[in-house]
């Protein structure tokens, strides 16, 4: 039996450049949110910081709200925040596709699934700044 | 034998992550990060922050808020160093490094808040 493949190469691998994810806006979409990560990280890490400096002391935790104050901080975390609400804007936007609700043969709209997530969000962040800033 | 696959556990860790990332960190970081640094809003006192943070609960939302987006960075940036930079022969440095950082990270988040005074 003659192998179609016998002449043709074992493997045809095309070299994929590096930066494939800056030629498309979808791509470019995808690695921004995989990005975001990164920042959600760093809240964290500042997170555990303020935990430590709250732990030590007022003078510790006094500091701490100095170093927030560093412009290379601030500007951290203006652009954290626009990750992190990047981050949460595609993962509720996601959600619909993650969990397909049927219900009675139909399928639930999206903004059946995405729609409680945005109304969690809302009132768990007022929640909390309501804790924060009362009296 | 087939080996069983962490990749389901390491899913749910990754997913759980994203949604106390979405929900929580955002307005986290409006306050602590900008809010009141920049004086938008005034911050609570020491004693405040302090007698909130004590409470039990306070400890444990505090837990979940740092551990589990940990494992969704772990996740997400494993496969951003895998895909978008394309560094696949480092894949087991890389494992080690994401997911080792996130259980550092508990034990960490751990250790800090249950010995807050």
């Amino acid at each position: 039996m003659i192998n179609p493949t016998e002449y043709l190469p074992k493997s045809y691998h095309t070299r994929v450049s590096t930066y494939w994810w800056l030629t498309r806006w979808p791509y470019l979409k995808f690695i921004l949110r995989e990005a975001s990560s990164v920042f959600v990280a760093w809240i964290v890490i500042v997170t555990l910081l303020q935990i430590q400096a709250l732990s030590r002391g007022p003078a510790d935790y006094a500091e701490f709200q100095n170093w927030l104050r560093n412009p290379l901080v601030l500007l951290l975390n203006v652009v954290s925040f626009f990750f992190v609400v990047f981050h949460a804007v595609t993962w509720f936007n996601l959600a619909p596709k993650a969990m397909a609700i049927r219900l009675r043969g139909n399928r639930l709209p999206n903004l059946a699934i995405s729609g409680p997530n945005y109304i969690a969000w809302v009132v768990i962040s007022a929640a909390v700044a309501w804790i924060l800033l009362r009296g | 034998m087939h080996k069983r696959s962490n990749e389901p556990f390491l899913w749910l860790l990754f997913s759980a992550g994203g949604v106390v990332a979405a929900l929580l960190l955002p307005i986290h970081l409006f306050l602590f990060g900008l809010a009141f640094p920049l004086g938008w809003l005034d911050a609570p006192s020491y004693e405040k922050l302090l007698a909130i943070a004590r409470l039990p609960v306070t400890r444990i939302y505090l837990f979940v808020l740092c551990s589990l987006p940990l494992f969704h960075w772990a996740h997400r940036f494993r496969f951003t160093l895998y895909d978008g930079l394309q560094i696949k022969h480092l894949n087991e440095l890389i494992n080690i490094f994401c997911y080792g950082g996130a259980v550092v990270g508990t034990a960490v988040a751990a250790y800090l808040l249950w010995t807050i005074p």
